[in-house]
């Protein structure tokens, strides 16, 4: 083999009884990937198109709502979209966008080549998408999920949802709880275990932190869900009563599963989002961030905490005073570390040399409307005021404040921001700007209004109202604003298209584009299959930062180097990375199968059960990285510095 | 299990990625039998008309049954210190061994399982029974599969693929193994031990 190879080139070699996929770039190689850098790419595309998804859903909701006594859908029919609106924005969209810029972005920071487990993160991507699938097929096979997005029994059993949709709820959603879990569990010991030498924990930028909190969250949240999810399959499929009021089944149980899910839940999509604006701010504020170490421990604390509020979702519930009470001082508590947060954003701001790209843009957009999402929350940690806002749109206003205002508001600021570390082109800055202020006006236009309607008393899961009680006006405005986020998304996609147009036969558009601090700008843009030339040795936290920069005698801050100077170049060749596989799809073939035979036809979960069960097999015995692959290469950069001593 | 053969270079923890994957997967599993016991503690005296656990829990034969299972944890403790050893023989007697007292277990479980039913209580009965045949059932799934992993493990050891440096797969699985009878001896304590009550 010629000393100038990398995998990619590799021609595979039959193994057993099948040849072995190899690297490239055609949809073979998609489907087979195990880079950590497709698999975000991957991820990113389909939560983007589930996010189209829920918005098209958002809007038929908005539309009914628009009028009084709304005819665009029937009562049925506004079940299933509000449902799987909900559904789909959180475990659809919101998720696997953040477990995008989790999987790219991870390695890159820590000073890796990959994660831990590469074919067990391109099984986290394939389970998931078919999950996504099976949920969505719903529509098709009998009617989707009607019980809301949390499906509190008795409602969902099969006497008040006849439908096969809570059944699709329950098993999609098992399959989206078992890529979720798998794919903590390799980013928790990627974190933990594949660190650049001098990497310490607190040499990690905030936002690793805040993924590495976020992936602990979900090791212990997910199985919690999950048994609430087999309870509520083995009652509709196998009759069990566990939900059954008359024979002393407690619908309460669900509730509180659940929500013990359910709010660890709310951080596992938050986290990410504040990561990601930790890493924007100090940026264009040119600063290092505020107080790193209370960024980390407030994440931390509320990694804590949040296993001890979940009730305040059931303060109507019947739990009794003391639970109440008590729930309600722990939810109080817990805006702590979230108000520390926010501070410490602020005095990073604060007296910095701000530059109001359009990353930065959606970042303040964060800091600013997840206050008042925030805000809105602590008035319902209040009990008594609680029970009168509870099932209202208050509440609607409230976790959209907090999910669209905090969490796509920041995975925007993060597209924006890493884009040309991904693709290897800026996004038009002007357009982003455009895009940001249509979103942050129609966001206000559709969510603002419904504090107020909330308050009047419109009730929310209701599919539509009469007229006379106050409700037109607002909820005109609503729709009004729901059709500017529209315009919002279509605005970002032009931008996308328009300037990988413009970026066609340019060259890439260097390093470092925003002056950033981390060590994922050591690598060029785009990042190159094998990501470091070298795997840096790490003295500080923004590290890359301190590359860049000095102090002079008067301890004033210097630049010392160019970017270019720094940025490793991507033209190392031969550096060997694990092969591709065609059984983590396989794998996440034979899921979809078995879900529709327990809802259809028990038969059919004989092939998909064959398919797993021969995807582990064949997965088991597979070599991780084909011997015949780039071994021989000559990999001394690579190998010297892998063998170097880990910190 | 076999991405080990990718990580000869050193971990940040010293701990290999595989191994510790396991452990934060038993982590998860905690929470699952966590929530499964606690469904479980819920429903125990909601037993409807059916019966109720204190009429029909037979605690010698299951205990007997749960140490044929807390055996089995020491034989894979020698099939473990056997590879380790290089002694490929006595890992694959091991091996066979830990496997059957799994089976042998699994065996009690469906013989339970058959004798309850036959005393009228079925999974849908009532919320104790649905509640006690998901908490053992999902605990006997675990064992299962752990059989199947050992079983592999020994069909690959005859074919002469299991040798002294795949020692660190037999402990993986052997974490997993004695996991999942830690489990059991709370299992088997909430449920049986802890008196049940009667109709
Ligand atoms: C175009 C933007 C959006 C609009 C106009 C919108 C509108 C709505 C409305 C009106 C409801 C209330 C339905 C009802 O209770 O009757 C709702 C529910 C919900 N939305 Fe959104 N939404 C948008 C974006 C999002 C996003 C981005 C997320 C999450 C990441 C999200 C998550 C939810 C959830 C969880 C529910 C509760 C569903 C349920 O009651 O089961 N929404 N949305
Ligand atoms: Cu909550």
């Amino acid at each position: 083999m010629t000393a100038t190879t990398t995998v990619e080139d590799v021609v595979g070699q039959p193994l057993g009884v099948y040849t072995r996929p190899r690297g490239g770039n055609g949809w073979r190689d998609w489907i087979t990937t195990v880079d950590h850098k497709k698999i975000g790419i991957l991820y990113g595309v389909a939560a983007l198109f589930f996010f189209v998804v829920g918005g098209i859903e958002a809007l038929l909701i908005r539309l009914q709502l628009a009028t009084p006594n709304g005819t665009v859908l029937g009562a049925d029919m506004y079940n299933q979209v509000f449902t799987m609106h909900g559904v789909t924005m959180i475990f659809l969209a919101a998720m696997p966008l953040s477990a995008a810029f989790a999987n790219y972005l991870i390695p890159l920071q820590i000073g890796a080549r990959d994660v831990a487990l590469p074919r067990l993160n391109a099984l986290s991507f394939w389970v998931f998408l078919a999950g996504g699938i099976v949920l969505n097929l719903s529509w098709v096979l009998g009617g989707a999920p009607d019980g809301g997005w949390f499906g509190y029994a008795p409602n969902t059993g099969i006497v008040f949802s006849p439908s096969p949709g809570m059944d699709f709820y329950a098993l999609g959603l098992q399959m989206t709880g078992i890529a979720s879990l798998v794919s903590s569990i390799n980013l928790t010991v990627t974190i933990l275990n594949m660190r650049a030498p001098g990497m310490t924990l607190f040499r990690m930028p905030v936002f690793t932190w805040m993924i590495l909190v976020t992936q602990l969250l979900l090791v212990f949240a997910m199985p919690v869900i999950a048994v609430a999810l087999f309870l509520l399959a083995f009652s509709r499929l196998f009759g069990a009563r566990f939900f059954d009021p008359s024979v002393g089944g407690d619908a309460l149980l669900w509730q509180h599963l659940f929500w013990i899910f359910g709010h660890p839940e709310v951080y596992i999509l938050i986290l990410p989002s504040f990561g990601i604006i930790s890493e924007v701010i100090p940026t264009f504020s040119r600063k290092p961030i505020f107080g790193y170490p209370f960024m980390v421990f407030s994440g931390i604390a509320i990694g804590f905490m949040g296993w001890g509020v979940w009730a305040h979702h059931m303060f109507v519930s019947g739990i009794g005073p003391i639970s109440v009470a008590a729930f309600s001082l722990s939810t109080m508590f817990i805006a702590v570390p979230t108000g520390v947060k926010i501070l410490n954003w602020m005095a990073t701001m604060w007296g910095g040399r701000i530059k109001f790209s359009a990353p930065m843009l959606f970042a303040v957009g964060v800091v600013s409307m997840f206050t008042i999402g925030g805000l809105s929350g602590v008035t319902h940690a209040i009990s008594p005021a609680d029970t009168q806002q509870t099932d209202t749109y208050y509440i609607v206003a409230h976790f959209h404040y907090v999910i669209f205002g905090g969490i796509i508001f920041g995975l925007f600021a993060g597209l924006y921001f890493w884009w040309p570390k991904v693709f290897g082109h800026q996004l038009s800055d002007l357009i982003g700007k455009v895009n940001f202020w249509v979103m942050l006006v129609g966001f206000n236009l559709t969510f603002g209004p419904m504090h107020v309607l909330g308050l009047q008393g419109m009730a929310r899961r209701i599919d539509s109202y009469s007229p006379g009680f106050g409700f037109e006006f607002w909820n005109m405005v609503s729709t009004i604003g729901s059709f500017l986020i529209a315009l919002s998304i279509a605005i970002f996609v032009v931008n996308v298209i328009r300037s990988a147009m413009k970026a066609k036969g340019q060259p890439p558009c260097g390093p470092d584009p925003w002056d950033a601090r981390s060590l994922e700008w050591l690598t060029p843009n785009p990042t190159p299959v094998h990501d470091f030339d070298e795997i840096p040795v790490v003295e500080s936290l923004d590290e890359f930062w301190h590359r860049k920069y000095g102090t002079d005698e008067n301890g004033r801050v210097v630049r010392v180097a160019s970017a270019e100077e720094v940025c490793q170049d991507g033209s190392a060749v031969g550096v060997h990375l694990p092969s591709p596989s065609f059984w983590p799809i396989v794998f996440a073939a034979g899921l979809p199968f078995i879900a529709l035979g327990l809802i259809f036809n028990l038969w059919l979960t004989v092939p998909g059960g064959l398919l797993v069960v021969m995807a582990i097999y064949a997965w088991v015995f597979e070599p991780v990285d084909d011997p015949d692959a780039a071994h021989g290469d000559v990999s001394e950069v690579a190998d010297t510095t892998e063998e170097a001593p880990v910190v | 299990m076999s991405e080990a053969a990718a990580t000869d270079h050193a971990t940040t923890t010293g701990m290999s990625h595989n191994k510790l994957a396991m452990w934060v997967f038993l982590g998860s599993e905690c929470l699952l039998f966590g929530a499964l016991i606690s469904t479980y503690l819920v429903y125990r005296g909601r037993f409807a008309t059916g019966p109720a656990p204190g009429d029909i829990f037979d605690i010698p034969f299951t205990s007997v049954s749960s140490f044929v299972l807390l055996m089995s944890s020491l034989t894979m403790v020698l099939a473990l210190s056997a590879i380790k050893r290089g002694d490929l023989r006595n890992n694959r007697i091991w091996l066979l061994t830990t496997a059957l007292l799994g089976s042998l277990f699994i065996g009690g479980q469906v013989y339970e399982f058959t004798t309850f039913f036959r005393e009228g209580l079925g999974y849908t009965t009532s919320p104790f029974s649905s509640a006690f045949f998901t908490l053992t059932g999902f605990h006997g799934v675990h064992v299962s599969i752990g059989i199947l992993m050992l079983m592999s493990m020994f069909i690959s050891s005859l074919r002469g693929s299991l040798r002294k440096e795949h020692s660190e797969t037999v402990e993986i699985i052997g974490l997993y193994w004695h996991f999942v009878d830690i489990v059991w001896i709370f299992i088997f304590s909430v449920i049986y031990l802890v008196p049940s009550p009667t109709s």
